[in-house]
């Protein structure tokens, strides 16, 4: 088989598609992903792409299509001798074994010497800061240090792709907001190509270098987090991704997309749109002021720095400095 | 003012009473239902035979040497080897049979172990008695087999060794499957699969990931197997034809054949001790593997 890939490029996905009774859960999807890159899935549930890591992971395989990792074709290899690991979203660390057992399982199995799985071992429990814990159970440590064992058990195998499947939902905010950073630092640190399946587009945005927005099985757009903000493919990127005021658009199916804090306030009658101030929300850092447009089914809402000046129930004017027209249609 | 936080006394003497009123009925079930058994052939151990049955109030520890007769050993022996080798046929039977159940669509689960369980519901003398029919050499398994010139000629099956096994594996099979199902079931898919993510064949996952998560029911359905085989006398007099004797056996007859109780007694004891030795082995084995409270 031969099979040209551009040079950089690590996995790539062609027409890939696959159907569970009438539901299709992927629809000719195709992406390439690039060696390094921390990449995101992202989308609501049921939008493909969990199907789609487990599919690259070998756990489901696509009715049509192909997936090649290196320009080697991934699906001709059975999911245990595939070079790609996946940290599971329950973590699935093995209950009746130490947190260094549930590491080492992996090195094990590639026949290393013993030496060797020791140190490795050693080595990435103090990469993921858990050195001390190597001799707990699993059942004996917090949610976010359960996640480092499954992200150490992942990596030590040095995959040429790790598949993340909702790495963060698991902790509670704080936690995650740590993990965040973590995930970053230790994608850099370990030169491995990372692929995280979420449905958040916070923890996606604040992530990736490129995200996937899919939605129905198809991919809707394939671009970096500012280029997803700021330059929505269509109506379903637009409204996933932030928070955004639509309004009516050049065409019938079109629309025009201001987002909150390229929006103003300003005096009655100076704006292009104007209302009547519905609520204000205090942030912290912003401010958010809710308007009440008449020509408007939602509140139309602006992001102010600091505390705003806005009283609710004043009329005021709107002005914006950034818009895009965007498509209503799914890709 | 420190807050009161136990409640007043009514409170604290609900608290007390609640447990009491749950646990009391199976307690003094077991108090007296267990208790008092175990503690009258305890009792029995350390005394003489009546010559009528019954027991004379006699210190002697006569009853326990005997054991160590040769005849004795033999037989312990010998049940023990047969509850042992009715134990692994039925592992090896039960554990693929449970681990397809588990595996069917949830429908279908209950239906085969309501189909399990069937069986008991007939009397078990009735259903021994079936297997007599099955394996005397005018019986169904001849028929088939000179039928279908397996063998040339009838050939013995009953009154063996083996029919003793035969009995033992159909009548408690179900014991070994139930435990099993249970802890095949309770296993997260996504271990397996993320012990396959890493690297690991069938095999590997088979004796690293699954054998060891459901080494507790292992454990227990090998118990719940062997126990009443290595005590059964109903299967070994009519399958073996009173040609094999187990303790079970051994202990009936001392009983009421031979009217000597404490005698009788030491050899039930023997057993029971043998009984809770296995129970807190698969107590460890559980705890080891489960490692604690559960995630």
């Amino acid at each position: 088989m031969t099979q040209s890939t551009t040079p950089g490029v690590l996995l790539e996905v062609r027409e890939a598609s696959r159907s569970f009774g009438h539901v299709r859960a992927l629809d000719s999807v195709s992406l390439t992903i690039a060696e390094n890159e921390f990449f995101a899935l992202l989308g609501p549930s049921g939008c493909g792409k969990t199907t789609l890591l487990r599919s690259i992971a070998g756990f489901e395989h696509p009715d049509s299509g192909a997936i090649l990792l290196g320009g080697r074709d991934l699906l001709a290899l059975p999911p245990n001798k595939r070079p790609v690991n996946l940290m599971f979203q329950s973590y699935a660390l093995f209950p009746h074994l130490s947190v260094a057992s549930n590491v080492a399982y992996g090195l094990k199995r590639e026949k290393l010497p013993k030496a060797e799985v020791t140190q490795r071992v050693a080595e990435v429990l103090d990469t993921v800061g858990l050195q001390t814990m190597a001799d707990r159970r699993p059942a004996q440590l917090s949610g976010g240090q359960r996640q480092r064992v499954a992200l150490a058990r992942a990596i030590v195998k040095r995959p040429r792709l790790l598949l993340l499947d909702e790495p963060l939902s698991a902790l509670d905010r704080k936690v995650r907001a740590e993990m965040q950073l973590e995930l970053k630092r230790l994608q850099h640190e370990v030169g491995i190509t990372f692929v995280v399946v979420t449905h958040d587009q916070e923890e996606a945005m604040s992530m990736a270098d490129r995200i996937a927005v899919l939605a129905e099985g198809r991919v809707q757009q394939v671009a970096s987090p500012l280029e997803l903000y700021r330059h929505p493919a269509n109506l379903f990127v637009a409204d996933f991704i932030g928070t955004s005021n639509l309004l009516a658009g050049p065409s019938d199916r079109e629309r025009l997309m201001v987002r909150p804090e390229d929006a103003r306030l300003v005096t009655p009658g100076e704006g292009t749109l104007s209302g009547t101030v519905l609520d204000t929300q205090f942030q912290g850092g912003t401010s958010t002021v809710a308007v009440e447009v008449s020509t408007l089914a939602k509140p139309f809402l602006v992001c102010e720095p600091g505390a705003t000046a806005a009283v609710r129930g004043t009329e005021v004017g709107l002005v914006w400095d950034h818009s895009v027209v965007v498509g209503e249609g799914l890709a | 003012m420190p807050t009161r936080s136990h409640g007043g006394l009514g409170a604290r003497l609900r608290r007390g009473v609640e447990p009491a009123v749950l646990l009391g009925p199976g307690l003094l079930f077991y108090a007296v239902l267990v208790g008092v058994p175990v503690g009258l052939v305890t009792g029995y151990m350390f005394a003489r035979r009546g010559r009528f049955g019954g027991v004379e109030w006699e210190l002697s520890l006569d009853n326990f040497s005997r054991v160590t007769d040769s005849v004795y050993l033999e037989v312990f022996r010998e049940s023990l080897g047969l509850a042992l080798v009715a134990t692994v046929i039925s592992l090896a039977i039960g554990y693929p049979t449970a681990y397809a159940i588990a595996k069917l669509p949830p429908r279908w689960r209950t239906v085969a172990l309501v189909l399990v369980v069937v069986p008991f519901w007939t009397n078990f003398l009735i259903r021994v008695y079936a297997w007599i029919v099955l394996l005397n050499s005018q019986g169904v398994l001849n028929d088939v087999l000179v039928g279908l010139g397996v063998v040339d000629e009838r050939f013995t099956l009953l009154y063996t060794p083996g029919a003793v096994v035969v009995g033992l594996v159909y009548s408690y099979l179900p014991l070994m499957i139930l435990p099993l199902y249970a802890a095949i079931e309770k296993i997260d898919d996504e271990l397996l699969e993320a012990s396959t993510d890493l690297g690991a064949g069938r095999v590997r996952t088979f004796l690293g990931v699954q054998l060891p998560l459901t080494l507790p029911g292992v454990v227990t359905g090998s118990i719940l197997v062997f126990v009443p085989s290595l005590g059964n006398f109903v299967v070994p007099e009519l399958l073996g034809g009173g040609k094999t004797v187990m303790v079970g056996n051994l202990i009936r007859d001392q009983f009421l054949k031979a009217q000597d109780w404490p005698f009788g007694s030491v050899l039930a004891m023997m057993v029971v001790v043998l009984l809770v030795l296995l129970f807190l082995g698969q107590a460890w084995v559980t705890r080891r593997v489960e490692g604690g409270a559960r995630a």
